[in-house]
Formats: C-alpha cells, sequence, structure tokens
C-alpha cells in the first residue's frame, strides 16, 4: 500500500516537474506576456488531481469528475496538466495565445479538450462547482466536483457567497483547493488584503472540512485529496504554496505574475529544472 | 398549454405578473420535471411559494446572493438541464451582471433569468428596486435573447415557450397587480416573432410589456382625431423581429414605447434597425428619459414619465405636428 503510494509520488513529482519545462516553454514561446508565477505554484495540485485523483475522462457525463479553474490566470497549468494526461492533443500547446486558437490566456469551456469552463472574471468558478455538485445531489450523478480558486481571488465577495452555499447545500461531493501564495496582482497579500493567514478559520467557522497543507509537496497534496469527505460536508484544501515554485528567480517574485520570458531567462529556468535546453 | 380565456385574462390582471409567473411555473412543473427554479430568498415574493410547496426537490434557495445564483444555476445547466433563475429585476441582472456575461452570455448555458417586478411597478419602494436599465443592460451581452411580455396571457406563453427554449434569456416582467389585458382568447406567440395588436396606416406604435395596451389606448384616441395608428407587440427585444419593424416603412412616424429607460431598449433596438435605411419616417422614442423618478404610486410614476395612454396620445401628436 505505502509502496503504491511512494511510486505514485515519485512518479507525480516528475510531471509537476514537467508540467513546469512545458509551461515554461510555451510563456517563451507564445511571444507575449504569460500568467507564470501562479501557474507555477498550483503545478503540484495540477499533477496529482489529473494524475491519480479524477476518474477517467472518456466517461459519460454524469460519472465524469468536473474541475473548474475559478482563476482563470493560471492557465498555463491546466493546459500543460490536460497535455500531460492525454486529454488535449500535446500539439495543441504550441498554439498558445496564437489567432485561431482555442488556448488563449483563460479558459474557454471546450469539454472535448478537457475545458469544463470558460474563466477568467474573478470569484465566479466556485458557484459553478456549487451548481455542479448539486445537480450530482440531485440527480444521483456519480462525479466529484473539484474547483480551484485562488488566493487573491478570494478576495471576491462572491467566493464567499458560494462557499457559504456548498455548506448549506452539504456538498459532499465537492472539494475546494485554494491556493494560498500570499500573493496577489499588486504585491504581498498582507499589503493588500491581509487574510492570507486566516482562510482555515474562515472555512471552519462556515463548517467545511478543512485540510492545511505544504500544497507544493506532492505527497501532502496526494494525501489530502485522498482523505474521504466527512458525511454532508464539503472538502477544502487550504495549500500553501510559493508564487513562481521551482524557478528561483520567480518564486516570491511579483514581476512573475505576468510577463514576458525571454529565451535566455527560459534557458536560465529550465536549467533549474535540470534539462538541457 | 393552459387554455386563455376571458376569464382567466381577467384573474391574471387581478394577481398582477408575478403571481403569474408563480402560476406559469406551476402548470409548467406538473407537465414536466425538466427544469428548476431558483430564488434569492424572494420565493415567496415571486409567486413561487405553491410550486416550492409542491414541487421542494425542483426550488433551490440560494440566499439574499444573486452572484453565486446565477453561477449554481451554470452549474445545474451545464448537462443541457433548463433552469429559472428568478430575482427582483435590478438584483438579477445589475448586481449579477457579470455572472449573467460569464455563464449565459459567454458559455450560452441554459438559464432564464427572470427580473420580476421590472419597470416601475415597485412604485414606492423606490429607484433601488425599480427595473430601468435591466433590459437595456441583458440586450448588450452577446447571445441573449430579451423577451418582455405584455400581459397575463402572454406571460403564461412565455414561460411555456421557454420550457422548450435552448439557450440563455432574460425574461423581463413588468406590471403588478391591475396588469393590463390585451389577449382574451388564444393568440399565436413566437419567441421572436412581433404580433399585430391593431392595424393602422397613417403612424406605427412598437411598443413592450405594459406599454402595449397603453400603447392601443393611446391609438383609440389618435383615432377619434383622425390618425389611424397601427400597434405592434414586440415581446421579444431581442432578438428584434426585423422584419416587421421594415413592414413599417411607408407609415408617417415610428413611435417605440417601452416601461424602461429609453438608453439601449427597444426603441434603440429599433432605431438600430432603421439606421441604415435612406428613405424612412422619423422615429419617436417614448420611454422613461435618462433620469430616476421620484418614487410613488405607478399612477404618479407613469405621469412623470410621460407613460400615460394620454400622455402618449399627446406626445405623439405633437410629434405630426
Amino acid at each position: 500500500m505505502d509502496e503504491t503510494r511512494n511510486g505514485k509520488i515519485a512518479s507525480l513529482e516528475l510531471t509537476a516537474r514537467q508540467l513546469r519545462i512545458d509551461a515554461l516553454k510555451m510563456a517563451n514561446q507564445c511571444g507575449g506576456n504569460a500568467h507564470l508565477g501562479g501557474a507555477l505554484s498550483i503545478m503540484e495540485a495540477m499533477a496529482v488531481l489529473y494524475g491519480a485523483v479524477m476518474n477517467d475522462p472518456g466517461l459519460p457525463y454524469e460519472q465524469r469528475d468536473k474541475f473548474i479553474l475559478s482563476k482563470g490566470h493560471a492557465v498555463l497549468a491546466l493546459y500543460t496538466a490536460l497535455a500531460a494526461f492525454g486529454r488535449m492533443d500535446k500539439g495543441l500547446l504550441d498554439t498558445f495565445m496564437q489567432d485561431g486558437s482555442d488556448l488563449i490566456a483563460h479558459p474557454v469551456m471546450k469539454p472535448e479538450i478537457g475545458l469544463e469552463a470558460s474563466s477568467g472574471s474573478l470569484g465566479q468558478g466556485i458557484s459553478m462547482a456549487v451548481g455542479l455538485a448539486l445537480a450530482a445531489k440531485k440527480k444521483g450523478y456519480t462525479y466529484q466536483t473539484y474547483v480551484l480558486c485562488g488566493n487573491g481571488e478570494a478576495n471576491e465577495g462572491s467566493v464567499w457567497e458560494a462557499c457559504m452555499s456548498a455548506v448549506n447545500f452539504r456538498l459532499d461531493n465537492f472539494t475546494l483547493f485554494l491556493d494560498n501564495n500570499r500573493m496577489q496582482s499588486d504585491g504581498m497579500s498582507e499589503d493588500v488584503m491581509n487574510i492570507a493567514g486566516k482562510y482555515t478559520g474562515m472555512l471552519q467557522a462556515l463548517g467545511f472540512q478543512v485540510i492545511e497543507i505544504d500544497g507544493n509537496d506532492v505527497g501532502q497534496v496526494y494525501d489530502a485529496f485522498m482523505v474521504p469527505h466527512e458525511e454532508g460536508k464539503p472538502k477544502a484544501i487550504v495549500g500553501n504554496t510559493v508564487k513562481g515554485k521551482g524557478i528561483s528567480f520567480m518564486e516570491n517574485n511579483n514581476d512573475w505574475h505576468h510577463n514576458r520570458l525571454t529565451d535566455t531567462q527560459l534557458a536560465a529556468a529550465l536549467s533549474e529544472l535540470e534539462v538541457i535546453p | 398549454m393552459t387554455e386563455i380565456t376571458k376569464a382567466k385574462a381577467k384573474l391574471w390582471s387581478r394577481i398582477g405578473a408575478r403571481a403569474v409567473f408563480g402560476q406559469a411555473i406551476l402548470e409548467c412543473a406538473k407537465e414536466r420535471d425538466d427544469f428548476y427554479v431558483l430564488s434569492a430568498d424572494l420565493a415567496q415574493s415571486s409567486g413561487l411559494a405553491r410550486f416550492r410547496s409542491e414541487f421542494p426537490e425542483r426550488m433551490i434557495n440560494t440566499g439574499i446572493a444573486e452572484q453565486n445564483m446565477i453561477g449554481v444555476a451554470a452549474g445545474l445547466a451545464k448537462d443541457g438541464t433548463n433552469v429559472f433563475a428568478t430575482s427582483f429585476s435590478p438584483f438579477v441582472t445589475m448586481r449579477a451582471c457579470e455572472q449573467v456575461r460569464m455563464n449565459m452570455g459567454y458559455m450560452q448555458l441554459n438559464i432564464k433569468t427572470v427580473g420580476l417586478g421590472s419597470g416601475l411597478i415597485m412604485a414606492q419602494l423606490g429607484n433601488s428596486h425599480f427595473g430601468l436599465e435591466d433590459g437595456s443592460m441583458m440586450r448588450a451581452i452577446p447571445g441573449m435573447t430579451v423577451v418582455n411580455p405584455a400581459d397575463g396571457a402572454a406571460i403564461i406563453k412565455t414561460v411555456e415557450a421557454l420550457c422548450d427554449f435552448k439557450g440563455p434569456v432574460y425574461l423581463r416582467l413588468t406590471g403588478g397587480p391591475g396588469l393590463p389585458i390585451v389577449y382574451e382568447e388564444d393568440f399565436l406567440f413566437e419567441i421572436g416573432k412581433a404580433i399585430s395588436v391593431r392595424e393602422g396606416k397613417d403612424i406605427s406604435i412598437i411598443a413592450a410589456g405594459t406599454m402595449v395596451y397603453y400603447a392601443r389606448k393611446a391609438a383609440e384616441f389618435l383615432a377619434g382625431k383622425g390618425i389611424d395608428a397601427a400597434v405592434l407587440d414586440m415581446h421579444t427585444i431581442k432578438p428584434l423581429d426585423t422584419e416587421a419593424v421594415m413592414e413599417q416603412l411607408d407609415k408617417k412616424l415610428i413611435v417605440t414605447v417601452e416601461e424602461a429607460s429609453i438608453v439601449g431598449g427597444l426603441g434603440s433596438a429599433v432605431a438600430e434597425t432603421l439606421a441604415p435605411v435612406a428613405q424612412k419616417p422619423p422615429q419617436l422614442m417614448l420611454g422613461i428619459r435618462d433620469f430616476f423618478p421620484h418614487a410613488g404610486s405607478y399612477g404618479y410614476l407613469l405621469e412623470q414619465c410621460r407613460l400615460t395612454a394620454e400622455q402618449i396620445a399627446e406626445d405623439i401628436l405633437k410629434a405630426l405636428n
């Protein structure tokens, strides 16, 4: 049992590293600014979700697990994960931000390539995820619903409207991953809207089952997702993460919230991930 | 399909738009189980009390959280299920405007938002509760259909049609108890198709919602002055029945009347259609000018906005002279 877990975790760590490599290459290749910092902070969560948590995408709608990227700007993490696990063609990644591409800077709904919802306007995805989970309860659908929300995003009041209702509707088929990288567009959250240290308490007070972890530790992320839901309660994983994770000059550096990655910078970043460019 | 009779028309008029909506939903629910109704803590005030007690599994209350209501509606509608999301008109269209834009516009999910008590019927409650700009804002969102039925029978017909309509719709409900009666017997109703409620050869009055009745009454005054006015019920404000508009080009004047802001609503939609036409009659746009009326009784408000039948007729005569 433990060996299976450890084997899985070792493999998911490699996946998370590969997602970073792919995302950096896409950011460089697109030739414009890309949201890197907030994508790099969730690579472990995405690797675990798509690699070990969610079921077969080929299943019919009623059974196929749903994932909503509420912080839509972290789209590089979503596209690379969908490609890594064969949910979209890997060649599509090369079209990122090109005219006519399905892969623009925020997800646009296209279920056949794994994009379950359009997002980009913050604070909306959790409500939709609540609706998906509620539909499953009402109709006897067996899918699970997962939604990933950002730390800065949690400034939006609608996030908390949605969280209240997840508890009210007793959605024990619903999991929120809160990417608490403690930064947002204008800087450190403690300087912008100082609630980043309070999420666990806030969600617990609402009635969530809450697990707080190091969100960049694959083992902890995996274990948190594997914890079964308490009956009648939605689950929240507060993942404490590092914005720009994995690349020294990007970590906790908000210049990389939305920036252009030059060839030289790409080479430096890839060398840190032990790849020969 | 609910039968339309004189007696029922009277009843619907007495109970008003909100109660008629609730009754229409209830009747549809008895015949089909393929839709949900959401409310943001206003089920009782939306005429949905009986629906809630008879079909509790299909009524979802999201609390006073309209933004979340539209998002939850999106999740419920993602498999194609029809979802009616209801609240008072400013709350469902403006508080939740961006949720409507993302989920109904951008994603084209099968949601019907219902704006209850739109226009001026909230009377003494004041402009916080009026629906002045709701239709204009919903019309501006790509891919939205906007419907503003004229009376009780038309509300019944619209709700029945919406049960089979795929795609996002804003249902704008104007008028309260004492709702005008336009239709007393069965009539053909199709979303996107204007209905001629009065023939006339001199001028055309194109109206929506409660104003269809007032326009027809104004036409009767005008007949006394020797002016023969046609009246069109343009219940679907988007997509506009442009064919019906283009058929009015031989008239001396085209008048649009709406219980809504004249910025961006029915009048604008008609003007957008007519703008490129070289030879056309002038258009008189009647509706709520660009201001917040002083709250008071419904009649007091209509007068301020010059929307009584007499005032409509007066303004038309002025425009003709």
